[in-house]
This record gives C-alpha cells, structure tokens and sequence, in this order.
C-alpha cells in the first residue's frame, strides 16, 4: 500500500525524522486555517496524490500568507495529476533550503534483499538522475538479518559523498529513515528531496512510503492509512467479501482460482476479443482463491453481475485444491438468488477436481444463461464474442 | 529421475497438527510419498492417525531429524509464526524447506531467505504450491492424480497454471515439477530449477512459466542462453495486467516499464525460448518438441 506525502509525514514524525509542519485541508477554507494556524511569511500547498511529478504538473505552490493559501488550494484541489484527482492538499511551513539531497531504502527482489540509496544530487527525477549521470546515485547493499544500522548509514553518507560537516547528522537522520523501514514494515521509504536549511538543519521535506499488505496484522494502526476516496465501489464490495478483485476497462467479467490463471485468462480473453467487433477485454480480475466454497463463488458473481459494464461473464477453473462441484454450486446458487435480475450470458470451463460432478450440477440446473465450454481457449472465444454481440445489439 | 525430490526423500509436516496441514498431510500421504513426522511446539509425543497410520508428532525439527532422519520440511505454519518455523528448519539442517504459507511480511522472507545462504538448505516458497516428482514424492500441495511420471521439467511462479499446464500434457508425464511462488522474495528461482533440470538425467525437455512483476524471468532468459542445452518452452502471464496494480500475487505488479509480460517474453524469445500465447498453445509446443524427441 502507497501512503500519501502527508501519512509518511505524520509516520516520518513518529519515528523522530524531522519534519516540517504540515497540515492537511481538503476545502480553499480549511487550506486557509492551516495558514493561519502555521503563522509563516511563506507556506507551501500541495497536492496529495499517489503519482510522481506533482510539481511540474502545478500541484505545488507557494502562498504568501493565510489569502493566498486558500486562492492556491482552490486551484489545486479537484485538479487531475496523471489520473488522480486531488481530494486533499497538504500546506506546510516554508524552508529556507540551501542544499537538496536524495535518498531511498528498499525491497531489492533481484537481490533478495535491501538497497539504500543516496545521492548528494537530489531534487530531480531520481529516474532521470540515474539514467543520465549513474555515478552520481550510490547504491549500497543492505543484508536483511543485519538492518539499516548507524554503521549502514556512516557507510551511505560516505559513499554518496555528503560534506564532512553535515555527515554527522545525515547519517543520525537515515537511521531514523532506517527504522520507519523496519518498525513500520515498509518495502520503500524515500525521501527526495531530503534538504538542508540556511540554519543547518536536516529536514525530509517529501516522503514516499510503501508498507507491506502482509504485514498488516502486526501494525493494527495501519487500517487507518486504506484509501477510501480514491477506491471503485466494485473493489470496495469485494474487499468486504474479502474477495480478490481488480475492476479494469473492459466488458468481459472474469472469474477465477490462482493468480496466474486468472492472469493467463485475462490475456486469452484480450486475444480472442481482438479481431471481434468492439474489440471486448476483460472486465476485471478477480481470484477466488484456492479451495473456495459456493458461499464464495456466488459472492464473486454476484459482484461480476453487478457490474454495468459487463455484457458478458467467463468462469474458468481448474480445481486443484477448489472443487469443481462448489464452484458449479455456487453459480447455480447465485443465479437462484438473482431471480430476473440475472441477464447476463455466463461462460463456464471446469477441469480438475471434481470436475465430472461440477459439470453435472451445471447441466442439471440447465441454466438458460450458462454455456459450459470444454477448453479455455475455446470458452473465452465465446465469452468475448458474447460480449461483442451484446455490444452491438 | 528428478529434481531436489525422489522417492529417497523423508518428510516433515510443521503445522501437521492444523487444518491445512492435516487436510495435505493426508494428500501428499495419498500420493506416495513418505511423510515420517509432524512438528507443531507443545504437541510433542502425541501422532495423528492418517487412514490407519499413526505419524508421530514432535516439538521441535531438530527432535524430529533425530528421530526420523527426515531431509524434507513443508511448512504449514500460519504467516505470523512461519519465520520462526523456516528458520528452526535451516537450524535443524533440513536440506529441503517447501514453504507453502501465503501472506508471510516481505520483511520475515527476506530475512529467512538470507539466513539459508551459506547453508544446504534450499528453501522453496514461501506462498507456492510446492513440488512434485509423479511416482517419487510429492511435497506440498499439487494434486497428485493431474499427471504422471515423464521426462518435462517444469517451473512455475503460479500454483493453478502449474495444474492447467500438467493437465494439459498429462500424455507425456513430468520429471518434477516446482511451484517457486509469486512472493517479491524466494527461495528457490526459475535459475536454480533450470540449472537442476539441466543437469537431471531425467529430464529432456524444460517448460517455464512466469508473470509480471520483477525481472526474474529476464534474468532466467539470460541464464538459458548461456547454460542450458535443452530445449525450453515458456508462457508468461499478466499482459492485461494494469501498471501499478498487484495482480493477486504480492509480486505481480508492474511498475514502470519494468516487469511487463511484454519486455519477458522479449528476453524469452532473444534467448531462444519458444512462448506460447496461450497455456494451450505453449502444451502444443511442449508437445512437438517431446514428439520430435521420441523421433529422434
């Protein structure tokens, strides 16, 4: 899960990385208290989204005093960054910065373990700081078992070439980094750019952070940071059944068990919907899970259903450890449940685990709107030339 | 032959005593393969009766070796608790650890992971459905009855496309196949099974599967080009898959420009690997390269 700049702030703070005061509005109005109440000659607006490039797409700006702040925020808030739309601006004291640095701590999977890294040259897309000048982004290896210790940082600070009189206290900062890292189980704290001020302080004046979703349990106060604004009510009813739900574009619902047929079916779906009319794609993604029960098959069609932008719907299974006569029970249950309401066409492909029963379950429920298909290809053929068809009709 | 398990193979159950690790205890006892303890902390001394076959369970896995000499750990631990399970099987020397639990912190699995470099033991998973060798041994959660004994190797980052793809050339039969998990972090890469089934006897002809997120696969790519003499076949999933949304696995994300279903079978098809664009497609070819084989 991405946090906000304003959530990382408030982690960042709990940690003991200095901070400047921020406070978050979501109306002109509340922007224009939060001037007030931080009382500086000059403070700063900005949007809070989940996407990089925030300044050059004007979603950051200076206010001199309680007037402008409210002017700024009104220009901001509901402005679309890359697809986001801005529902809350953070305004913050302003910061005499002399000095800009970056740096980051990660999840390094091709390494399987953690990276930091730093450079003196911060500010910039750190992307483009290391396509174009490499040597000037230190990377330095972090083994798991150890942790980012002070002797990590002395090491960082070092490698990136910080000045000796400020090496100190960088150093004391990117412990404090290290330990949002660690205490708070995120797989990305990064800081750009991490700045020095006129009177040589050390500040993080930005903050990306990613926690890790499986580490929830152990980080109850974590449930506070799900985004609820930004979140599409489909997905909203299928986390609440606890169901594994993408909502994506297209008008082919898809349902499935595992990851990666669900994946693979999305793509077969795609390919076979290519050269039809109205190109149909998959409507979303959504695993069932292994060893899933009817209770949940019918929940994930009932979600598909719902869904106005699905003209037709494909379940494709292979029972491993799920049984095929569940997932057959579970369509015919939701049918039953739907009564009228049910009118969209439903492509079915069981193989494996209890398959001969599944099948028969379906073909006794003779259910006017399901179809069963023996293989996947031939079943999402169907599926998207169904939806094509409902298209065009 | 096969890869990292044959019918030699002494297993362990830790979590043998839960629902899920009962439920597959009973399985994998089903398909063959010789499940010589459990280890849940507390339950020592007690067995749990499989059909008519008392296991015996014990409190820790160092006991458990003791006992039994077993080589194989498959860990059913839930997450909260599966850290300390996988490191008591380093500890204990267990040469095979088959971590099947799902949802364990990115954090705990780097820091397990880290602690089985330098040692024998190889760690599978975590959240995967394990391995297979039809006929020898069967370590985790693959249904034993989807195919046979053969000569395909398989590697595969989703536990269902394993299933689909052994159905699919259930006429040929596998030498092992390994489910390594979607986790960012694993034990066991599509690297290590390619080197292994490079060099098992057994094994003629490799099929690979991947997904989106990650540049495992790119790397894989690279290391056939160089390493591997037999013929490998590949699928890989996810190009649908939105940027910056997990597809269900944690590591199924794309960021970026990297990890696309695109740029892997890029690096697949440079290295000389043939990529199917369905499962049924890439069965196809596994298939006439089996036949060829046979001719040959």
């Amino acid at each position: 899960m991405d946090l906000y700049e304003y959530q990382a702030r408030d982690l960042f703070e709990a940690h003991g990385v200095p901070v400047l005061r921020g406070i978050v509005a979501t109306t002109p109005e509340e922007a224009r208290a939060a001037a007030e109440k931080l009382a500086t000659p000059i403070v700063v607006v900005k949007a809070q989204v989940k996407t990089g490039g925030r300044g050059k797409a004007g979603g950051v700006k200076l206010a001199r005093g309680p007037q402008e702040a409210e002017d700024r925020a009104r220009e901001i808030l509901g402005m679309d960054i890359k697809g986001h739309t801005v529902h809350r601006v953070m305004v913050t004291e302003g910061a005499d910065i002399t000095e800009e640095y970056y740096f980051s701590l990660l999840l390094d999977r091709t390494n399987r373990a953690y990276l930091a890294m730093a450079s003196v040259e911060g500010g910039v897309e750190i992307e483009t700081l290391a396509e174009e000048r490499p040597e000037a982004l230190h990377r330095v290896p972090v083994d798991p078992r150890v942790g980012f210790t002070r002797a990590k940082a002395d090491e960082v600070v070092h490698a990136a070439g910080f000045a000796p009189e400020i090496a100190d206290e960088v150093s004391r900062v990117l412990v404090k980094l290290g330990e949002v890292y660690a205490g708070e189980d995120a797989t990305l704290v990064e800081v750009n750019p991490l700045v020095r001020t006129g009177d040589g302080r050390i500040i993080a004046l930005d903050g990306k952070v990613t926690l890790d979703d499986n580490a929830r349990f152990r980080h109850p106060g974590h449930a506070e940071f799900v985004d609820n604004l930004s979140t599409d009510p489909l997905e909203r009813e299928a986390a609440d059944k606890h169901l594994n739900y993408v909502k994506l574009d297209g008008s082919v619902g898809i349902i499935g068990n595992g990851a990666g047929l669900v994946m693979s079916t999305l793509d077969v779906v795609a390919q076979a919907g290519a050269d039809l009319p109205g190109s149909p794609r998959p409507a979303n993604f959504l695993d069932i899970g292994g060893g899933a029960s009817a209770q949940v098959m019918a929940n994930g069609l009932g979600i598909i259903l719902s869904d106005p932008q699905v003209r037709s719907v494909f379940v494709n299974v292979f029972g491993g450890i799920t049984a095929c006569n569940e997932v057959a029970s579970g369509i015919v249950h939701a049918l039953t449940m739907l009564g009228d309401k049910a009118t969209k066409p439903i492509v079915v492909r069981l193989d494996g685990n209890a398959v001969t029963v599944g099948r028969e379950i379906l073909a006794e429920a003779n259910h006017p709107l399901v179809t069963v298909v023996d293989t996947m290809d031939e079943a999402a053929r169907k599926a998207a030339e169904l939806a094509a068809a409902a298209e065009e009709a | 032959m096969s890869i990292f398990l044959d019918h030699h193979s002494k297993i362990i159950v830790q979590g043998m005593t839960g629902s899920e690790g009962r439920k597959h205890t009973q399985r994998m006892i089903m398909s063959g393969s010789r499940i010589v303890g459990g280890v849940t902390p507390g339950k020592g001394g007690q067995s749990v009766l499989f059909e008519e076959d008392p296991v015996p369970v014990f409190n820790s896995v160092r006991g458990a070796v003791a006992e039994t000499g077993a080589n194989v750990s498959v860990v059913f631990v839930p997450a909260a608790y599966a850290k300390k399970a996988v490191i008591e099987a380093v500890e204990a020397g267990i040469g095979l650890i088959v971590c099947i639990t799902e949802g364990i912190p990115v954090a705990d699995a780097a820091e397990f992971y880290s602690l089985t470099k330098g040692t024998e033991s190889r760690l599978i998973g975590p959240n995967c459905p394990g391995l297979i060798s039809p006929g020898r041994s069967n370590a985790g959660i693959i249904p034993a009855n989807i195919a046979g004994p053969g000569r395909i190797g398989l590697v595969s980052k989703s536990g269902t496309l394993t299933y689909q793809m052994m159905y699919e050339l259930r006429d040929f039969g596998f030498s092992t196949a390994v489910g390594i998990g979607g986790d960012p972090i694993i034990g066991t890469t599509h690297i290590d099974c390619l080197e292994a089934f490079e060099n098992d006897p057994g094994t003629d002809a490799i099929i690979m599967i991947g997904e989106i997120g990650g540049d495992a696969e790119e790397r894989a790519a690279e290391y056939v080009k160089g390493h591997v003499t037999k013929p490998v076949i590949g699928y890989v999933a996810g190009f649908t898959a939105p940027e910056g949304r997990t597809m269900g696995h944690a590591g199924a994300i794309v960021s970026g420009s990297s990890g696309t279903a695109r740029a892997k079978k890029a690096a697949l098809e440079a290295a000389g690997v043939h990529v199917g664009s369905t499962p049924s497609e890439t069965a196809a070819l596994m298939g006439e390269v089996m036949r060829s084989l046979r001719v040959s």
